[in-house]
Protein backbone atom coordinates (compact mmCIF):
# COMPACT_ATOMS: atom_id res chain seq x y z
CA UNK A 1 0.00 0.00 0.00
CA UNK A 2 1.34 3.16 -0.79
CA UNK A 3 0.97 6.72 0.00
CA UNK A 4 -1.33 8.35 -3.11
CA UNK A 5 1.16 11.18 -3.37
CA UNK A 6 3.77 8.89 -3.81
CA UNK A 7 2.41 6.93 -6.35
CA UNK A 8 1.58 10.20 -8.17
CA UNK A 9 4.86 11.21 -8.12
CA UNK A 10 6.33 8.07 -9.06
CA UNK A 11 3.87 7.67 -12.44
CA UNK A 12 4.91 10.82 -13.37
CA UNK A 13 8.49 10.55 -12.66
CA UNK A 14 8.29 7.37 -14.38
CA UNK A 15 6.81 8.85 -17.44
CA UNK A 16 9.94 10.81 -17.46
CA UNK A 17 12.40 8.22 -17.15
CA UNK A 18 10.78 5.99 -19.86
CA UNK A 19 11.07 8.90 -22.15
CA UNK A 20 14.97 9.54 -20.73
CA UNK A 21 15.79 5.84 -21.95
CA UNK A 22 14.11 6.35 -25.26
CA UNK A 23 16.07 9.04 -25.76
CA UNK A 24 19.41 7.26 -24.83
CA UNK A 25 18.03 4.70 -27.07
CA UNK A 26 17.46 6.49 -29.66
CA UNK A 27 14.15 5.17 -30.13
CA UNK A 28 11.65 8.44 -31.20
CA UNK A 29 8.41 6.17 -31.45
CA UNK A 30 8.42 5.12 -27.71
CA UNK A 31 8.57 8.36 -27.23
CA UNK A 32 5.58 9.33 -28.98
CA UNK A 33 3.67 6.36 -27.79
CA UNK A 34 4.87 7.94 -24.12
CA UNK A 35 3.36 11.50 -25.58
CA UNK A 36 0.24 9.95 -26.53
CA UNK A 37 -0.39 8.33 -22.61
CA UNK A 38 0.62 12.26 -21.64
CA UNK A 39 -1.98 13.98 -24.13
CA UNK A 40 -4.98 11.06 -23.43
CA UNK A 41 -3.95 11.30 -20.03
CA UNK A 42 -5.04 14.96 -19.74
CA UNK A 43 -7.77 15.06 -21.85
CA UNK A 44 -9.09 12.11 -19.26
CA UNK A 45 -7.86 14.09 -16.45
CA UNK A 46 -10.23 17.13 -17.70
CA UNK A 47 -13.01 14.41 -17.82
CA UNK A 48 -12.54 13.38 -14.28
CA UNK A 49 -13.46 16.47 -12.62
CA UNK A 50 -16.94 16.54 -13.92
CA UNK A 51 -17.17 12.46 -14.01
CA UNK A 52 -14.95 11.75 -10.56
CA UNK A 53 -15.83 14.62 -8.43
CA UNK A 54 -19.03 16.30 -9.84
CA UNK A 55 -20.93 12.98 -10.72
CA UNK A 56 -21.36 14.14 -14.13
CA UNK A 57 -21.91 10.81 -16.22
CA UNK A 58 -20.56 12.92 -19.84
CA UNK A 59 -20.46 10.81 -23.02
CA UNK A 60 -20.10 14.06 -24.85
CA UNK A 61 -16.27 15.20 -23.86
CA UNK A 62 -15.24 14.10 -27.44
CA UNK A 63 -16.29 17.37 -28.50
CA UNK A 64 -14.49 19.23 -26.34
CA UNK A 65 -11.43 17.23 -27.84
CA UNK A 66 -12.72 17.62 -31.31
CA UNK A 67 -12.88 21.50 -30.72
CA UNK A 68 -9.24 21.76 -29.66
CA UNK A 69 -7.95 19.51 -32.06
CA UNK A 70 -10.26 21.60 -34.71
CA UNK A 71 -8.96 25.08 -32.89
CA UNK A 72 -5.16 23.65 -33.90
CA UNK A 73 -5.96 22.55 -37.17
CA UNK A 74 -7.86 26.03 -38.22
CA UNK A 75 -5.31 28.12 -36.33
CA UNK A 76 -2.73 25.91 -38.46
CA UNK A 77 -4.66 25.98 -41.79
CA UNK A 78 -5.10 29.21 -42.38
CA UNK A 79 -1.41 30.40 -40.91
CA UNK A 80 0.10 27.79 -43.67
CA UNK A 81 -2.32 29.15 -46.15
CA UNK A 82 -1.82 32.50 -45.55
CA UNK A 83 -5.43 33.59 -45.88
CA UNK A 84 -6.79 35.20 -42.85
CA UNK A 85 -9.86 33.27 -41.27
CA UNK A 86 -13.35 34.83 -42.11
CA UNK A 87 -15.69 35.10 -39.49
CA UNK A 88 -18.88 37.45 -40.88
CA UNK A 89 -17.35 41.05 -40.33
CA UNK A 90 -14.08 39.40 -38.26
CA UNK A 91 -11.12 38.70 -39.61
CA UNK A 92 -8.70 36.21 -37.51
CA UNK A 93 -5.29 35.56 -38.55
CA UNK A 94 -3.86 32.20 -38.49
CA UNK A 95 -1.07 31.55 -36.05
CA UNK A 96 1.29 28.40 -35.86
CA UNK A 97 2.11 29.18 -32.47
CA UNK A 98 1.40 26.87 -29.73
CA UNK A 99 0.58 29.44 -26.80
CA UNK A 100 -2.11 30.66 -28.41
CA UNK A 101 -3.63 28.13 -30.35
CA UNK A 102 -3.83 25.94 -26.58
CA UNK A 103 -5.53 29.70 -25.33
CA UNK A 104 -7.98 29.28 -28.49
CA UNK A 105 -8.81 25.80 -27.86
CA UNK A 106 -9.28 26.55 -23.55
CA UNK A 107 -11.78 29.30 -24.66
CA UNK A 108 -13.97 28.13 -27.41
CA UNK A 109 -13.93 24.21 -25.43
CA UNK A 110 -15.03 26.34 -22.03
CA UNK A 111 -17.38 28.57 -23.87
CA UNK A 112 -19.19 25.65 -25.85
CA UNK A 113 -19.42 23.68 -22.17
CA UNK A 114 -21.53 26.78 -20.63
CA UNK A 115 -24.19 25.76 -23.55
CA UNK A 116 -23.99 22.33 -23.27
CA UNK A 117 -23.99 22.29 -19.34
CA UNK A 118 -26.37 24.56 -19.12
CA UNK A 119 -28.76 22.11 -21.34
CA UNK A 120 -27.51 19.25 -19.72
CA UNK A 121 -27.85 19.99 -16.32
CA UNK A 122 -31.51 20.64 -16.46
CA UNK A 123 -31.60 17.04 -16.18
CA UNK A 124 -29.87 13.74 -14.34
CA UNK A 125 -28.99 10.43 -14.82
CA UNK A 126 -29.23 8.21 -17.75
CA UNK A 127 -30.72 12.05 -19.85
CA UNK A 128 -27.47 13.62 -18.94
CA UNK A 129 -25.91 10.69 -20.60
CA UNK A 130 -28.12 11.00 -23.60
CA UNK A 131 -27.41 14.79 -24.00
CA UNK A 132 -23.96 15.07 -23.75
CA UNK A 133 -23.91 12.25 -26.26
CA UNK A 134 -26.49 13.96 -28.53
CA UNK A 135 -23.85 16.86 -28.62
CA UNK A 136 -21.12 14.56 -29.18
CA UNK A 137 -23.08 13.20 -32.59
CA UNK A 138 -24.07 16.90 -33.72
CA UNK A 139 -20.28 17.73 -33.54
CA UNK A 140 -19.09 14.90 -35.10
CA UNK A 141 -21.31 15.40 -38.06
CA UNK A 142 -21.11 18.77 -38.56
CA UNK A 143 -17.20 18.18 -38.32
CA UNK A 144 -17.90 15.63 -41.37
CA UNK A 145 -19.94 17.85 -43.70
CA UNK A 146 -17.58 20.42 -42.98
CA UNK A 147 -15.83 20.24 -46.32
CA UNK A 148 -13.83 23.54 -45.92
CA UNK A 149 -11.65 21.71 -43.33
CA UNK A 150 -11.29 18.37 -45.01
CA UNK A 151 -14.80 17.26 -43.98
CA UNK A 152 -14.84 13.43 -43.60
CA UNK A 153 -11.02 13.10 -44.92
CA UNK A 154 -9.88 15.51 -41.82
CA UNK A 155 -7.37 17.91 -42.22
CA UNK A 156 -3.75 17.70 -42.51
CA UNK A 157 -0.61 20.02 -40.80
CA UNK A 158 2.41 20.16 -42.61
CA UNK A 159 4.68 21.10 -39.57
CA UNK A 160 4.13 21.22 -35.96
CA UNK A 161 3.00 24.09 -34.72
CA UNK A 162 5.82 26.32 -32.21
CA UNK A 163 6.73 27.15 -28.84
CA UNK A 164 8.90 30.14 -27.91
CA UNK A 165 12.70 28.40 -27.80
CA UNK A 166 12.26 24.95 -28.08
CA UNK A 167 12.29 22.83 -31.33
CA UNK A 168 8.70 21.38 -31.05
CA UNK A 169 9.89 18.78 -33.68
CA UNK A 170 11.95 17.17 -31.57
CA UNK A 171 9.79 14.43 -30.02
CA UNK A 172 11.65 14.95 -26.56
CA UNK A 173 11.04 18.39 -26.11
CA UNK A 174 7.35 18.22 -27.59
CA UNK A 175 7.01 15.42 -24.49
CA UNK A 176 8.29 17.69 -22.28
CA UNK A 177 5.95 20.38 -23.21
CA UNK A 178 2.98 18.05 -23.03
CA UNK A 179 4.40 16.41 -19.70
CA UNK A 180 4.60 20.10 -17.98
CA UNK A 181 1.12 20.49 -18.87
CA UNK A 182 0.05 17.83 -17.25
CA UNK A 183 1.56 18.27 -14.27
CA UNK A 184 0.00 21.58 -14.25
CA UNK A 185 -3.29 20.52 -14.66
CA UNK A 186 -2.50 17.85 -12.11
CA UNK A 187 -1.71 20.33 -9.29
CA UNK A 188 -4.55 22.80 -10.32
CA UNK A 189 -6.94 19.69 -10.19
CA UNK A 190 -5.60 18.28 -6.98
CA UNK A 191 -6.43 21.70 -5.01
CA UNK A 192 -9.42 22.07 -6.96
CA UNK A 193 -10.40 18.49 -5.57
CA UNK A 194 -9.75 19.91 -1.62
CA UNK A 195 -10.63 24.01 -2.03
CA UNK A 196 -14.00 24.87 -1.06
CA UNK A 197 -15.19 24.40 -4.15
CA UNK A 198 -14.18 21.07 -4.16
CA UNK A 199 -15.84 20.15 -0.92
CA UNK A 200 -19.02 21.82 -2.32
CA UNK A 201 -19.01 20.27 -5.51
CA UNK A 202 -17.77 16.76 -4.11
CA UNK A 203 -20.69 16.94 -1.99
CA UNK A 204 -22.80 18.34 -4.51
CA UNK A 205 -22.33 14.35 -6.25
CA UNK A 206 -23.24 12.84 -2.98
CA UNK A 207 -26.41 14.56 -1.84
CA UNK A 208 -27.26 17.83 -3.67
CA UNK A 209 -30.37 18.62 -1.59
CA UNK A 210 -28.06 19.05 1.08
CA UNK A 211 -25.86 21.38 -0.62
CA UNK A 212 -28.67 22.86 -1.28
CA UNK A 213 -29.93 23.03 2.16
CA UNK A 214 -26.46 24.86 2.96
CA UNK A 215 -27.38 28.13 0.93
CA UNK A 216 -25.36 26.70 -2.46
CA UNK A 217 -26.24 25.56 -6.18
CA UNK A 218 -25.73 22.16 -6.82
CA UNK A 219 -26.20 22.89 -10.49
CA UNK A 220 -23.64 25.79 -10.74
CA UNK A 221 -21.17 24.18 -8.71
CA UNK A 222 -21.43 21.36 -11.49
CA UNK A 223 -21.57 23.90 -14.23
CA UNK A 224 -18.59 25.57 -13.59
CA UNK A 225 -16.98 21.69 -12.75
CA UNK A 226 -17.96 20.98 -16.76
CA UNK A 227 -16.26 24.32 -18.06
CA UNK A 228 -13.38 23.50 -16.56
CA UNK A 229 -13.17 19.73 -17.65
CA UNK A 230 -13.97 20.56 -20.81
CA UNK A 231 -11.21 23.06 -21.47
CA UNK A 232 -9.10 21.02 -20.30
CA UNK A 233 -10.01 18.40 -22.59
CA UNK A 234 -10.17 21.06 -25.56
CA UNK A 235 -6.54 21.57 -24.50
CA UNK A 236 -5.21 18.38 -24.46
CA UNK A 237 -7.55 17.90 -27.82
CA UNK A 238 -5.05 20.90 -29.22
CA UNK A 239 -2.09 19.21 -28.50
CA UNK A 240 -3.57 15.83 -29.64
CA UNK A 241 -3.68 16.85 -33.03
CA UNK A 242 -0.25 18.40 -32.97
CA UNK A 243 1.27 15.28 -31.88
CA UNK A 244 -0.20 13.95 -35.16
CA UNK A 245 -0.21 17.03 -37.19
CA UNK A 246 -3.71 15.78 -38.50
CA UNK A 247 -6.89 16.58 -37.14
CA UNK A 248 -10.54 14.60 -38.49
CA UNK A 249 -14.18 13.92 -37.24
CA UNK A 250 -12.82 11.22 -35.56
CA UNK A 251 -11.62 13.25 -32.26
CA UNK A 252 -15.35 14.22 -32.31
CA UNK A 253 -16.26 11.01 -32.20
CA UNK A 254 -18.81 8.98 -29.34
CA UNK A 255 -15.77 5.95 -29.12
CA UNK A 256 -13.45 8.57 -28.15
CA UNK A 257 -15.90 9.80 -25.32
CA UNK A 258 -16.13 6.23 -24.39
CA UNK A 259 -12.52 5.50 -23.92
CA UNK A 260 -11.94 8.57 -22.42
CA UNK A 261 -14.87 7.37 -19.40
CA UNK A 262 -12.60 3.66 -19.94
CA UNK A 263 -9.60 5.71 -19.01
CA UNK A 264 -10.84 7.28 -16.01
CA UNK A 265 -12.81 4.20 -14.91
CA UNK A 266 -9.65 1.59 -15.18
CA UNK A 267 -7.30 3.87 -13.57
CA UNK A 268 -9.53 4.58 -10.55
CA UNK A 269 -12.51 7.86 -11.18
CA UNK A 270 -12.21 10.32 -8.92
CA UNK A 271 -8.34 9.79 -8.10
CA UNK A 272 -5.99 12.22 -9.62
CA UNK A 273 -3.68 10.24 -11.28
CA UNK A 274 -5.97 7.36 -12.46
CA UNK A 275 -6.61 8.99 -15.62
CA UNK A 276 -2.71 8.87 -16.38
CA UNK A 277 -2.46 5.35 -15.63
CA UNK A 278 -5.78 4.24 -17.29
CA UNK A 279 -4.03 5.81 -20.49
CA UNK A 280 -1.12 3.85 -19.77
CA UNK A 281 -2.47 0.76 -20.18
CA UNK A 282 -4.61 1.80 -23.24
CA UNK A 283 -2.25 2.65 -25.05
CA UNK A 284 0.45 -0.17 -24.28
CA UNK A 285 -2.55 -3.11 -24.53
CA UNK A 286 -3.24 -0.60 -28.55
CA UNK A 287 0.47 -0.67 -28.70
CA UNK A 288 1.15 -4.13 -27.95
CA UNK A 289 -1.77 -6.34 -28.62
CA UNK A 290 -2.86 -4.44 -31.52
CA UNK A 291 -0.21 -5.52 -33.49
CA UNK A 292 -1.10 -9.35 -33.11
CA UNK A 293 -4.72 -9.15 -32.68
CA UNK A 294 -7.04 -6.58 -34.59
CA UNK A 295 -9.39 -7.35 -31.62
CA UNK A 296 -7.26 -6.06 -28.98
CA UNK A 297 -10.30 -4.49 -27.76
CA UNK A 298 -11.86 -7.73 -26.03
CA UNK A 299 -8.91 -7.67 -24.08
CA UNK A 300 -9.51 -4.18 -22.84
CA UNK A 301 -12.95 -4.77 -21.96
CA UNK A 302 -11.83 -8.02 -20.09
CA UNK A 303 -10.24 -5.87 -18.11
CA UNK A 304 -12.42 -3.34 -17.76
CA UNK A 305 -15.05 -5.96 -16.60
CA UNK A 306 -12.67 -7.31 -13.86
CA UNK A 307 -11.81 -3.64 -12.72
CA UNK A 308 -15.52 -2.63 -12.29
CA UNK A 309 -16.26 -6.39 -11.23
CA UNK A 310 -13.78 -6.77 -8.65
CA UNK A 311 -11.67 -3.42 -8.19
CA UNK A 312 -14.63 -0.17 -8.32
CA UNK A 313 -11.19 2.07 -7.15
CA UNK A 314 -9.99 1.23 -10.39
CA UNK A 315 -5.92 0.64 -10.70
CA UNK A 316 -5.29 3.60 -8.38
CA UNK A 317 -7.46 2.19 -5.86
CA UNK A 318 -5.51 -1.38 -5.90
CA UNK A 319 -2.44 0.07 -4.89
CA UNK A 320 -3.48 2.95 -3.07
CA UNK A 321 -6.87 2.85 -1.14
CA UNK A 322 -8.22 6.72 -0.51
CA UNK A 323 -8.16 7.61 2.89
CA UNK A 324 -11.04 10.08 3.75
CA UNK A 325 -10.89 13.44 5.18
CA UNK A 326 -7.44 14.64 5.16
CA UNK A 327 -6.13 17.89 3.62
CA UNK B 1 -47.24 40.46 19.86
CA UNK B 2 -44.01 40.23 18.05
CA UNK B 3 -43.81 39.24 14.44
CA UNK B 4 -43.21 35.46 13.84
CA UNK B 5 -39.91 34.68 12.50
CA UNK B 6 -41.74 32.18 10.01
CA UNK B 7 -45.53 31.88 9.05
CA UNK B 8 -47.25 29.73 6.66
CA UNK B 9 -50.92 31.38 5.01
CA UNK B 10 -53.48 28.57 3.78
CA UNK B 11 -50.76 26.46 2.32
CA UNK B 12 -52.34 24.01 0.07
CA UNK B 13 -51.12 21.10 -1.78
CA UNK B 14 -52.60 18.27 -3.73
CA UNK B 15 -50.92 14.89 -4.50
CA UNK B 16 -53.48 13.97 -7.53
CA UNK B 17 -57.27 13.43 -5.41
CA UNK B 18 -55.35 13.35 -2.01
CA UNK B 19 -54.57 16.04 0.15
CA UNK B 20 -51.84 16.54 1.75
CA UNK B 21 -51.84 20.06 3.33
CA UNK B 22 -55.23 21.51 3.10
CA UNK B 23 -54.78 25.15 4.43
CA UNK B 24 -52.42 24.99 7.00
CA UNK B 25 -51.51 28.64 9.10
CA UNK B 26 -48.73 27.95 11.35
CA UNK B 27 -46.19 30.48 12.60
CA UNK B 28 -43.12 29.86 14.39
CA UNK B 29 -42.40 33.25 17.42
CA UNK B 30 -39.15 34.05 19.15
CA UNK B 31 -37.67 32.28 21.07
CA UNK B 32 -40.13 28.98 20.95
CA UNK B 33 -40.71 25.23 20.20
CA UNK B 34 -43.86 24.93 17.81
CA UNK B 35 -43.99 21.15 17.90
CA UNK B 36 -46.23 19.83 14.68
CA UNK B 37 -47.71 16.62 16.03
CA UNK B 38 -49.73 14.22 13.55
CA UNK B 39 -50.12 10.19 12.76
CA UNK B 40 -48.27 9.05 9.65
CA UNK B 41 -49.17 10.43 6.41
CA UNK B 42 -50.86 13.10 8.10
CA UNK B 43 -48.92 15.57 5.97
CA UNK B 44 -45.40 16.85 8.28
CA UNK B 45 -43.21 15.75 5.87
CA UNK B 46 -45.02 17.77 3.01
CA UNK B 47 -45.80 20.94 5.00
CA UNK B 48 -41.74 20.82 5.91
CA UNK B 49 -40.52 20.51 2.37
CA UNK B 50 -43.12 23.66 1.31
CA UNK B 51 -41.43 25.68 4.06
CA UNK B 52 -38.11 24.90 3.30
CA UNK B 53 -38.85 25.41 -0.63
CA UNK B 54 -38.62 21.88 -2.18
CA UNK B 55 -41.71 21.59 -2.81
CA UNK B 56 -44.26 24.54 -4.31
CA UNK B 57 -47.44 24.56 -2.67
CA UNK B 58 -50.58 24.62 -4.91
CA UNK B 59 -51.68 27.89 -3.12
CA UNK B 60 -51.05 29.54 0.33
CA UNK B 61 -47.84 31.94 0.78
CA UNK B 62 -44.64 31.02 3.25
CA UNK B 63 -42.95 34.45 5.35
CA UNK B 64 -39.37 34.01 6.26
CA UNK B 65 -39.08 37.47 8.80
CA UNK B 66 -41.51 39.17 7.03
CA UNK B 67 -41.01 38.86 3.73
CA UNK B 68 -42.52 36.63 1.40
CA UNK B 69 -40.23 33.42 0.02
CA UNK B 70 -43.21 31.07 -1.40
CA UNK B 71 -41.15 31.68 -4.44
CA UNK B 72 -37.98 31.62 -3.76
CA UNK B 73 -36.11 28.23 -3.92
CA UNK B 74 -34.35 25.81 -0.50
CA UNK B 75 -30.87 27.57 -1.53
CA UNK B 76 -32.61 31.06 -0.90
CA UNK B 77 -34.01 30.29 2.34
CA UNK B 78 -31.43 28.43 3.29
CA UNK B 79 -28.94 32.01 2.70
CA UNK B 80 -32.16 33.59 4.19
CA UNK B 81 -32.02 31.96 7.64
CA UNK B 82 -33.33 28.41 7.38
CA UNK B 83 -31.77 25.53 9.15
CA UNK B 84 -33.33 22.26 8.41
CA UNK B 85 -32.38 18.93 9.40
CA UNK B 86 -33.88 16.03 7.29
CA UNK B 87 -36.17 13.15 8.47
CA UNK B 88 -33.76 10.77 6.63
CA UNK B 89 -30.21 11.81 7.19
CA UNK B 90 -29.14 14.01 4.19
CA UNK B 91 -25.01 13.92 4.37
CA UNK B 92 -22.25 13.19 1.96
CA UNK B 93 -21.50 9.46 3.05
CA UNK B 94 -17.96 9.15 1.59
CA UNK B 95 -16.43 12.59 3.39
CA UNK B 96 -15.31 12.80 6.74
CA UNK B 97 -17.72 13.83 9.52
CA UNK B 98 -15.90 17.38 9.85
CA UNK B 99 -15.86 17.86 5.91
CA UNK B 100 -19.62 18.00 6.37
CA UNK B 101 -19.92 20.25 9.06
CA UNK B 102 -17.13 22.35 7.27
CA UNK B 103 -20.00 21.97 3.88
CA UNK B 104 -22.77 24.07 6.19
CA UNK B 105 -19.35 26.63 7.53
CA UNK B 106 -18.65 27.17 3.82
CA UNK B 107 -22.66 27.82 2.90
CA UNK B 108 -22.78 29.88 5.52
CA UNK B 109 -19.74 31.61 4.20
CA UNK B 110 -21.20 32.20 0.87
CA UNK B 111 -18.15 31.84 -0.57
CA UNK B 112 -17.41 28.20 -2.79
CA UNK B 113 -16.07 29.61 -5.38
CA UNK B 114 -12.18 29.35 -4.44
CA UNK B 115 -10.29 27.09 -5.88
CA UNK B 116 -6.65 27.07 -4.12
CA UNK B 117 -6.38 26.64 -0.68
CA UNK B 118 -7.43 23.54 0.83
CA UNK B 119 -11.15 23.89 2.68
CA UNK B 120 -9.17 22.18 5.96
CA UNK B 121 -6.69 24.22 5.87
CA UNK B 122 -9.63 27.39 6.42
CA UNK B 123 -9.28 28.63 9.96
CA UNK B 124 -12.84 30.47 9.78
CA UNK B 125 -14.66 26.89 7.97
CA UNK B 126 -12.71 24.76 10.29
CA UNK B 127 -13.50 27.05 13.43
CA UNK B 128 -16.91 26.98 12.68
CA UNK B 129 -17.60 23.63 11.69
CA UNK B 130 -15.39 22.28 14.74
CA UNK B 131 -17.55 24.18 17.07
CA UNK B 132 -20.97 22.50 16.44
CA UNK B 133 -19.17 19.40 16.52
CA UNK B 134 -18.17 20.03 19.72
CA UNK B 135 -21.88 21.28 20.33
CA UNK B 136 -23.43 18.49 19.40
CA UNK B 137 -20.72 15.48 21.16
CA UNK B 138 -19.50 14.68 17.74
CA UNK B 139 -16.09 16.26 18.19
CA UNK B 140 -14.34 13.25 19.01
CA UNK B 141 -15.59 11.69 15.74
CA UNK B 142 -15.03 14.28 13.16
CA UNK B 143 -12.01 12.63 11.26
CA UNK B 144 -14.32 9.20 11.03
CA UNK B 145 -15.66 8.85 7.45
CA UNK B 146 -19.53 9.88 8.06
CA UNK B 147 -20.69 6.58 6.35
CA UNK B 148 -19.41 4.42 9.46
CA UNK B 149 -21.70 6.57 12.01
CA UNK B 150 -23.89 5.13 13.64
CA UNK B 151 -27.73 5.85 13.35
CA UNK B 152 -27.94 8.01 16.33
CA UNK B 153 -24.52 9.85 15.33
CA UNK B 154 -26.03 10.92 11.82
CA UNK B 155 -28.83 12.45 13.26
CA UNK B 156 -26.19 14.97 15.80
CA UNK B 157 -24.18 15.39 12.50
CA UNK B 158 -27.73 16.67 10.64
CA UNK B 159 -27.96 18.95 13.87
CA UNK B 160 -24.45 20.08 14.14
CA UNK B 161 -24.80 21.12 10.25
CA UNK B 162 -27.83 23.05 10.39
CA UNK B 163 -25.69 24.91 13.46
CA UNK B 164 -22.89 25.84 11.15
CA UNK B 165 -25.92 28.09 9.28
CA UNK B 166 -26.47 30.10 12.40
CA UNK B 167 -30.16 30.06 11.26
CA UNK B 168 -32.51 32.27 12.25
CA UNK B 169 -35.03 29.30 12.53
CA UNK B 170 -34.67 25.59 12.84
CA UNK B 171 -36.77 22.81 10.96
CA UNK B 172 -36.17 19.52 12.20
CA UNK B 173 -38.05 16.36 11.21
CA UNK B 174 -38.34 14.33 13.18
CA UNK B 175 -34.61 14.37 15.03
CA UNK B 176 -35.29 11.55 17.68
CA UNK B 177 -36.24 9.07 14.96
CA UNK B 178 -34.18 5.83 15.99
CA UNK B 179 -32.04 7.01 18.59
CA UNK B 180 -33.19 5.65 21.44
CA UNK B 181 -33.89 6.58 24.94
CA UNK B 182 -30.49 7.87 25.88
CA UNK B 183 -29.92 9.53 22.82
CA UNK B 184 -33.32 11.08 22.90
CA UNK B 185 -32.81 12.47 26.29
CA UNK B 186 -29.48 13.89 25.41
CA UNK B 187 -31.19 15.47 22.01
CA UNK B 188 -33.93 16.59 24.24
CA UNK B 189 -31.50 18.94 26.92
CA UNK B 190 -30.03 20.21 23.98
CA UNK B 191 -33.10 21.70 21.95
CA UNK B 192 -34.34 22.74 24.97
CA UNK B 193 -31.28 25.27 25.49
CA UNK B 194 -30.89 25.57 21.56
CA UNK B 195 -34.27 27.28 21.73
CA UNK B 196 -32.53 30.65 22.88
CA UNK B 197 -30.44 30.53 19.82
CA UNK B 198 -33.63 30.28 17.18
CA UNK B 199 -36.37 29.21 17.54
CA UNK B 200 -37.73 25.65 16.35
CA UNK B 201 -40.23 24.07 14.19
CA UNK B 202 -40.23 20.28 15.07
CA UNK B 203 -41.72 17.64 13.92
CA UNK B 204 -41.49 14.46 16.57
CA UNK B 205 -43.36 11.40 16.57
CA UNK B 206 -41.76 11.09 20.60
CA UNK B 207 -44.75 12.20 22.76
CA UNK B 208 -42.30 12.66 25.72
CA UNK B 209 -40.21 15.04 23.79
CA UNK B 210 -42.82 16.82 22.53
CA UNK B 211 -44.36 17.46 25.81
CA UNK B 212 -41.11 18.32 27.75
CA UNK B 213 -39.84 20.65 25.15
CA UNK B 214 -43.07 21.95 23.36
CA UNK B 215 -44.61 25.64 23.88
CA UNK B 216 -47.14 25.48 21.75
CA UNK B 217 -48.20 21.88 20.00
CA UNK B 218 -50.27 22.03 16.37
CA UNK B 219 -51.89 18.85 16.11
CA UNK B 220 -51.87 17.85 12.06
CA UNK B 221 -54.48 14.87 10.58
CA UNK B 222 -55.12 14.80 6.83
CA UNK B 223 -53.33 17.92 6.20
CA UNK B 224 -55.24 20.22 8.43
CA UNK B 225 -54.23 22.06 11.65
CA UNK B 226 -56.89 20.33 13.74
CA UNK B 227 -55.99 22.20 17.10
CA UNK B 228 -52.67 24.84 18.48
CA UNK B 229 -51.92 25.27 21.92
CA UNK B 230 -50.09 24.90 24.82
CA UNK B 231 -48.93 21.77 25.80
CA UNK B 232 -51.90 21.40 28.86
CA UNK B 233 -54.06 22.81 26.16
CA UNK B 234 -53.74 19.83 23.47
CA UNK B 235 -53.36 17.27 26.34
CA UNK B 236 -56.94 18.35 27.21
CA UNK B 237 -58.28 18.70 24.13
CA UNK B 238 -61.12 15.63 23.23
CA UNK B 239 -60.71 16.59 19.64
CA UNK B 240 -57.17 15.37 19.86
CA UNK B 241 -57.30 12.48 21.71
CA UNK B 242 -59.69 11.12 19.88
CA UNK B 243 -58.19 12.24 16.49
CA UNK B 244 -54.33 11.20 17.42
CA UNK B 245 -53.73 9.94 20.51
CA UNK B 246 -56.21 7.31 19.72
CA UNK B 247 -58.13 7.92 22.81
CA UNK B 248 -62.04 7.59 23.42
CA UNK B 249 -62.96 10.52 24.51
N1 LIG C 1 -44.38 13.29 -3.70
C1 LIG C 1 -45.54 12.70 -3.33
N2 LIG C 1 -46.38 12.21 -4.26
C2 LIG C 1 -47.55 11.64 -3.90
N3 LIG C 1 -47.95 11.51 -2.64
C3 LIG C 1 -47.16 11.98 -1.66
C4 LIG C 1 -45.92 12.60 -1.96
N4 LIG C 1 -45.34 12.98 -0.79
C5 LIG C 1 -46.19 12.60 0.18
N5 LIG C 1 -47.29 12.02 -0.33
C6 LIG C 1 -48.44 11.55 0.43
O1 LIG C 1 -48.92 12.63 1.20
C7 LIG C 1 -49.31 12.19 2.48
C8 LIG C 1 -48.52 12.93 3.54
O2 LIG C 1 -47.18 12.45 3.56
P1 LIG C 1 -46.08 13.02 4.52
O3 LIG C 1 -46.07 14.50 4.42
O4 LIG C 1 -44.81 12.31 4.25
O5 LIG C 1 -46.65 12.58 5.95
P2 LIG C 1 -45.94 12.53 7.36
O6 LIG C 1 -44.60 13.17 7.26
O7 LIG C 1 -46.86 13.26 8.25
O8 LIG C 1 -45.85 11.09 7.74
C9 LIG C 1 -49.08 10.68 2.52
O9 LIG C 1 -50.31 10.05 2.24
C10 LIG C 1 -48.09 10.45 1.42
O10 LIG C 1 -48.28 9.18 0.86
MG1 LIG D 1 -42.61 12.46 7.68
Amino acid sequence: MIRERYLNLAVLAGLLALALWALAGDQPFTITLLTKVVILGLAAAGLNIALGIGGLVSLGHAVFFGLGGYAMGILAFHAQNFAPLELGPLSIAGTKSMPVIWLAAIAVSAAVAVVIGLLSLRTSGVYFIMITLAFGQMFYYFAISWSVYGGEDGLSIYVRNGFPGLNTLDPIQFFGICLAILCLVLLLSDRLARSPFGLALNAARQVPVRVETVGLSPTRLKLLAFVISGAITGLAGALYADLNRFVSPTMFSWQLSGELMVLVILGGVGRLIGPVVGAAIFVALEHLLGGLTEFWHIWLGVILLLIVLFARGGVVGLISPRRVGHD
Amino acid sequence: MTEPVLATRDLTKSFGALKASDGISIDLRPGEIHAIIGPNGAGKSTLIHQICGGLRPDSGTVHLLGRDVTAEGIAARARLGLGRTFQISALAMEDSVLQNAMLGALGHSGRPWRFWRPALRDPDLRARAEDSLHRVGLADHMHKRTANLSHGQRRQLEVAVALTLDPKAFIMDEPMAGLGAEGSALLTRFLDELRAQAPILLVEHDMDAVFALADRISVLVYGRVIATGTVDEIRASAEVREAYLGEEA
